[in-house]
């Protein structure tokens, strides 16, 4: 689905002395099938953005619209449940949206609420069990007797079970172990290219923007700081620096190399395996060069 | 009396008797003054550790030291006086209405008084760069807002231990850095004992020593330097190791050698430079 924000605000607790305004005339646009990353300092206002996409919150000022729905302040949106079983979100937190009794029926609540029947249920839980890799075993336990990762996982195979049609994935591998990260970022890149999803991935990792994303858009403090593909992005150093954030580390070893030695390297979505193999080809060259 | 800060003496543990132990058999000291840190794949048992070092749960089998005290239902509010804990969800920490009242509450239990209370709530929040937000409700924060609070709680309290369970994971890449420096700051003018348990392979590398859990047992006990060269190894049970360790175990197999194992990209940059020249 397209996604445009139109010149939205967003202000938390309003007349009161906490009044604190998170989001400020942010304006951009994603088309339907685009993975777009969205980074920033915390506190810069992803998570408050996010929570628009599914109609939790409505913008104080602007306008939203995801498809066909429209999202605008002191107006009540039509099929708000239709906008969000076609929604799906990851939260920061996990616990945030875990709480039936058992692991089964809190990965089968989303689809039910929806009114998908109990016999698809049950074929679906199998899939996204193994999606994120999770054994069947858990099933009848309790969501909050679980590890950390565990706890991840279940919240994540959850809106996956809804089948939504937009992703939205804050901070997701927060928790995970570095073999998760992979894994499990693969599975939503996979699943995103597979059924033609529009996927919003919050993350404070330069390094899985780069790799997974089309478009990156950068907050600070409530406003739109940057945006463009992670190829134009994430070579500005001093610019990202200035807002907490840095360069994905293969490009920031790239740069360093370059200086360090005075030669050319430059990033071009190479693996490590095939960087290994350029600074091996430079080196022995410069010292054929030289001897 | 004893000068390790925390021992495990073959330690058993797990939740319920139906269920498969979640610690078997664990065994590790961690002197004054150490930084350790923890790793492992979810559900290895890391948190566990955590809570039995916190008498949050007992031990089904050995016993456990913290500051040479035995941790049992009797001696747990001595151990908790020693230890301060930030845990994988800040929210299930909070009990203050405000960030202060919040930060205020490990002070009151452990009778700080009033004037010395104030100086270090206001410390501590100025640490974790969260001065500004000391009158807002702690579960009206950012996700990233929320752990700095709770660090703020236990920097504080200035406890013999701080353990840190996946504490700064949804920090931006310079907060993480800057918090983790304020931390170890902390522990090096107190003589603090710090536990950190990460997913973050380059929050290891200060630490003294490595502890590696996999399926509730020790598969390694190491420096990170001499943990970045078990590649294979790692990534067999769900771990892996940073990008600069990659490149250079990379670079070895492709025979361009380095002399040792770096550990950041300075050291990396060096080495290479070394070989240039060499050559
Ligand atoms: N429920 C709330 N009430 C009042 N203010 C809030 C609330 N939630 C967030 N804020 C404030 O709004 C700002 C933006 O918060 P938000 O959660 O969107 O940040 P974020 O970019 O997701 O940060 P992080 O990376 O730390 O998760 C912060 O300054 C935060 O303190
Ligand atoms: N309250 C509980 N009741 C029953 N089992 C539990 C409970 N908490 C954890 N477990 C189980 O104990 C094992 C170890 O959990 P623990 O939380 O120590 O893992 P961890 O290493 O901290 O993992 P993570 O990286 O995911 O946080 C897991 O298999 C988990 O399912
Ligand atoms: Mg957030
Ligand atoms: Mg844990």
């Amino acid at each position: 689905m397209d996604i445009s924000f139109k010149q939205v605000s967003y202000i938390y607790q309003p007349n009161s002395p906490f009044e604190h305004q998170a989001l400020k005339e942010i304006d951009f646009s994603i088309k339907s099938g685009t993975f777009v990353a969205i980074v920033g300092h915390t506190g810069s206002g992803k998570s408050t953005l996010i929570q628009h996409l599914n109609g939790l919150i409505r913008p104080t000022k602007g306008e939203i619209n995801i498809g066909d729905f429209t999202l605008k302040a002191n107006e009540k949106t039509a099929n708000i449940k239709d906008l969000r079983r076609q929604v799906g979100v990851v939260f920061q937190y996990p616990e945030h949206q875990l709480f039936e009794e058992t692991i089964e029926k809190d990965i089968g609540f989303g689809p039910k609420n929806f009114g998908v029947s109990d016999e698809e249920i049950k074929q679906r839980i199998p899939q996204v069990l193994e999606a994120v890799n999770l054994s069947p075993e858990l099933l009848s336990r309790s969501p909050f007797d679980l590890s950390g990762g565990q706890m991840r996982r279940v919240a994540i195979a959850g809106v996956l079970a809804m089948e939504p049609r937009v992703l939205v994935l804050d901070e997701p591998t927060a928790g995970l172990d570095p073999k998760g990260q992979q894994e499990i970022m693969d599975m939503f890149k996979e699943l995103h290219t597979r059924k033609q999803l529009t996927t919003i991935l919050v993350t404070h990792s330069m390094e899985d923007a780069l790799k997974y994303a089309d478009y990156v858009i950068i907050l600070d403090h409530g406003q739109k700081y940057m945006e463009g593909t992670p190829a134009e992005v994430f070579v500005q150093k001093e610019a990202l620096q200035r807002v907490q954030l840095d360069m994905p580390e293969i490009i920031q070893f790239i740069q360093s190399f370059e200086q360090r030695f005075g030669l050319t390297l430059r990033y071009k979505g190479q693996s490590i395996e095939g960087l290994a193999q350029e600074i091996n080809q430079l080196l022995k060259e410069e010292v054929r060069a030289d001897g | 009396m004893n000068s390790d800060q925390v021992e495990f003496r073959n330690v058993s543990f797990r939740y319920n008797d139906e269920q498969p132990w979640v610690l078997n058999n664990v065994s590790f000291s961690i002197k004054s003054d150490e930084w350790v840190a923890i790793i492992g794949h979810n559900g290895s048992g890391k948190s566990t550790i955590a809570k039995l070092i916190n008498g949050l749960i007992f031990p089904d089998q050995g016993e456990i030291f913290v500051n040479g005290i035995k941790v049992t239902a009797d001696t747990v509010w001595d151990v908790r006086k020693q230890v301060g804990m930030v845990f994988q969800n800040p929210d299930n920490q909070f009990v203050g209405t405000t960030v202060k009242d919040d930060v205020a509450f490990g002070l009151e239990n452990r009778g700080v008084e009033r004037s010395e209370m104030i100086k270090r709530i206001n410390a501590s929040l100025a640490a974790v760069r969260m001065s500004d937000y000391i009158m807002h409700e702690p579960h009206r924060l950012s996700g990233g807002q929320k752990q700095r609070v709770a660090i703020a709680g236990v920097l504080a309290v200035q406890p013999h231990l701080i353990i840190l369970d996946e504490a700064t994971a949804m920090l931006d890449p310079k907060g993480r850095t800057e918090i983790l420096t304020t931390v170890y700051d902390v522990k090096q003018n107190h003589q603090l004992n710090l536990i950190t348990i990460t997913h973050d392979l380059n929050e290891i590398i200060h630490a003294d020593r490595v502890i590696v859990m996999n399926n509730g047992e020790i598969w390694t006990e190491t420096s990170p330097r001499a943990l970045f060269m078990e590649e294979e190894g790692l990534r067999e049970i769900g771990l892996d190791i940073p990008f600069i360790a990659k490149l250079a175990n990379e670079l070895n197999k492709q025979s361009l050698t380095l002399t040792k194992q770096p550990i950041n990209q300075k050291e990396l940059l060096d080495e290479l430079w070394t070989f240039h020249l060499n050559k």
